[in-house]
């Protein structure tokens, strides 16, 4: 025991040295890559080396801290220094989203795209201030843990599990969903092939060293997709304005974009009503939206079990709120960048696609346009003569290209920067591998954090308690593998409001676990019935509200007594109900997204992204009113709640391994 | 504590209400509207700064009443 703790120290002291000759090894291999282009290598052959040198990278890493320690498993052994967990945690929680959809998203809705990034940043005060260290000095291996322990037994367990599976099985069919979009677009490897390749990558590393490997390749993935994120902007930025700090200079893109604006609407090739200015606030989201996006949000990350039990693995409390800034300060990183990203994209489209001659095109978008990613006047726009053909159909077609005629599907945005800015192949391929290291990492967290709430939880606290160390592991690993394959399986077939539903992950896990993991933390007379209720009624709402007004939206309207969501700018109803409402369709359940009703009804003129708003009062209301009806927790619990909001001492839990 | 969930709800809402009347304002040379630059960046700056300065003012508030773990 003596000599592994001693090589264990040892291991966290050289971290910093490893991790340093692993990002200058990372570095002179894309110069190694940038040599090869220029001696001629094809980009395919570019495209397979990113990909299989940084899988293999993850892949070894994740073999070589393999471990059969049950604490080790699912905690990494609470040894993860502050910094390096910050740095996994932010690998962690930037998921495909938000490296390839966020700049995308604020390149369409411009101001009102920002409620992601301040939703998605602010909520780790709350982590800090809130949550976080008082559950890592509770001693847990997963968050149902604490709710089991705090409010009396499995039933409280059960729920916390549901909860977590729904909102992070949604999230984890995003992620593999993302790899294989990636995969597919830069190997030219078939979809539902680049799925199942992506998945052997995720399970290589967390499947043998659970938590331990899965936070010693996060840092890994992290810093080759930081790397990925900045180099192009980067360059992007010095080349327009001289400075390379691409976070200083979109501000004058921004200006030059809302010049540009005014100019097209002068000119006639934008109308009011198809423009959205790039600054001007509320136009996509009423400020009710807007900001309950915000708020959902923020809460949300605040509740995400796969962050936080990221903080269950630092050595103590202290280190454990250092963390959640070092994680901040890392996702910072990216976020800040994302809004140049838009800035810098959609200065190019507005100065060298719209208002061109059609003949003119930036042939850059051609590549994308054959992917039909890029579409100009309703037609892919795969070359001159395809977009020409496209808009001679079109009555009137001045013959330049209109903002109304431009389509363009945003995960392109952070993917083709590289092309816009004239940069060789090997930047293109490093932004893939980045892309891939940010949906890898957060698959591999959120399958870890299903994995342990059914194999600890469900597994050994609810049916086999006596199940012996091993055996518990191997039911980790083939329940690991067994969600995976599931989560790939859904990913196969692209359900169609993918990145929705990662929205909506945010809104359940406020919903279902904010309310009792803050009572459970700061009111002491919160009792196992009340937490309970509260979780049941709050998540009920949640789930209640998204899967009404999405795949149900008649019934909503006819009992429900729901409404149309309006127009955030006119203020008039999306849809007329009378009129959908008479229609055949009406009525249907399970709808598509093309059902006129779908997402289009509500109550408060409420986004359902943001149900979250709905439920979380109404379960800290019921919390706080069955609690005070039922009796008052017994005095050793009380003491434990004391316990828990002291940074010294042991942790409450303790574990056998 | 309560001032830095203050200063969260200022930087993280407050602020935001005002985007229209601070997009008027452009600061000079960045060229950013104000209004947009807090969003895009000025709040999250504030975030992180927050949380650094949380984590070390709880961690004294915890060894001036002994409540710190042992280093």
């Amino acid at each position: 025991m003596s000599t592994q703790s001693a090589s264990t120290s040892d291991f966290i002291k050289n971290l910093g040295k490893m991790y340093g000759v692993y990002t200058g090894g990372f570095i002179g291999f894309v110069i190694f890559l940038a040599i090869l282009e220029q001696v001629g290598v094809p980009n395919k052959i570019l495209g397979y080396l990113f990909v299989f040198f940084t899988l293999a990278v993850y892949a070894i890493i994740g073999v070589m801290t393999r471990t059969a320690q049950v604490s080790e498993y699912y905690v990494a052994g609470r040894r993860v220094p502050a910094f390096y967990n910050g740095m996994a945690t932010g690998a962690d929680w930037m998921s495909a989203a938000s490296f390839v959809g966020m700049a995308g998203t604020l390149f369409l809705l411009g101001y009102d795209g920002l409620a992601w990034v301040l939703g998605w940043t602010g909520g780790f005060v709350l982590v800090s201030i809130l949550i976080g260290p008082y559950l890592r000095k509770f001693g847990a291996y997963t968050v149902p843990d604490f709710m089991a322990f705090r409010f009396g037994g499995n039933f409280a367990r059960g729920i916390a599990v549901v909860v977590l599976v729904c909102c992070s099985f949604t999230y984890v069919t995003a992620q593999i969903f993302g790899t294989g979009l990636i995969a597919s677009r830069f190997l030219g490897m078939q979809f539902e092939l680049a799925v199942f390749a992506g998945l052997v990558g995720i399970l290589l590393c967390a499947m043998l060293g659970g938590m331990r490997a899965v936070t010693w390749t996060q840092i890994a993935q992290y810093v080759v997709l930081i790397i990925a994120y900045l180099v192009p902007i980067i360059i992007l930025s010095t080349k327009q304005y001289g400075i390379p700090i691409p976070q200083l200079t979109y501000g004058n893109a921004i200006a030059e974009i809302t010049a540009r604006e005014g100019a097209m609407l002068a000119s006639g090739l934008a109308t009011a009503g198809n423009l959205k200015p790039h600054i001007a606030p509320f136009i996509t989201y009423s400020p009710l939206n807007f900001f309950g996006i915000v708020v959902c949000m923020m809460v949300g990350t605040a509740s995400l079990p796969h962050i936080l039990m990221r903080y269950f693995t630092t050595p103590s409390v202290r280190e454990a709120r250092q963390s959640v800034a070092w994680s901040l300060l890392f996702i910072f990183l990216l976020y800040f960048s994302a809004p140049a990203y838009a800035a810098f994209s959609k200065l190019e489209v507005y100065t060298n696609i719209i208002g061109r001659d059609l003949t003119q095109v930036r042939p850059w978008m051609f590549t994308w346009g054959e992917l039909g990613l890029i579409q100009i006047c309703g037609k892919n726009a795969a070359s001159i003569d395809a977009i020409v053909a496209a808009c001679k159909a079109i009555a009137g077609h001045p013959g330049v290209v209109r903002l109304q005629d431009f389509v363009i599907n945003t995960d392109v945005i952070v993917l083709s920067t590289p092309e816009i800015a004239g940069l060789p192949y090997v930047i293109s391929g490093l932004v893939a591998a980045g892309g891939l290291a940010a949906a890898l990492s957060t698959a591999d967290g959120l399958l870890l954090a299903i994995a342990n709430a059914l194999s600890h939880d469900v597994y050994y606290k609810m049916i086999d308690p006596n199940a012996p160390t091993i055996r518990r592991l191997l039911v980790a690993r083939i329940l690991l593998l067994l969600v995976a394959v599931a989560a790939a399986a859904t990913a196969a077939t692209r359900p169609g409001d993918i990145l929705a539903m990662v929205g909506w992950a945010f809104s359940l896990a406020m919903a279902g676990n904010f309310p009792a993991l803050i009572m459970g933390v700061w009111w002491k007379r919160t009792t196992a019935t009340g937490a309970i209720c509260g979780m049941l009624a709050g998540f009920g709402l949640c789930l209640f509200y998204l899967v009404t007004t999405r795949y149900f939206p008649g019934f909503g309207v006819q009992y429900a007594g729901m409404s149309s969501l309006l127009n955030p700018v006119t203020g008039a109803p999306l849809v007329n109900i009378a009129t959908a409402m008479a229609a055949p369709n009406a009525m249907d359940g399970w709808v598509t997204l093309a059902h006129p009703l779908a997402n289009k009804v509500g109550w408060f003129n409420l986004n359902n992204i943001a149900c979250g708003l709905l439920g979380a009062p109404l379960g800290f209301l019921v919390i706080y009113v069955v609690s005070l009806m039922g009796k008052e927790p017994s005095k050793e619990m009380q003491a434990y709640v004391d316990e828990i909001r002291k940074a010294r001492g042991r942790t409450v839990l303790e574990e056998k391994t | 504590m309560f001032m830095h969930l203050g200063a969260w709800f200022f930087f993280g809402y407050v602020i935001h209400f005002f985007v229209v009347p601070l997009n008027a304002i452009t600061i000079p040379i960045l060229q950013f509207p104000l209004g947009f630059y807090m969003a895009a960046q000025g709040s999250l700056i504030a975030f992180v700064v927050m949380l650094f300065m949380f984590a070390k003012q709880q961690d004294k508030i915890d060894r001036e009443f002994g409540m710190a773990e042992d280093d």
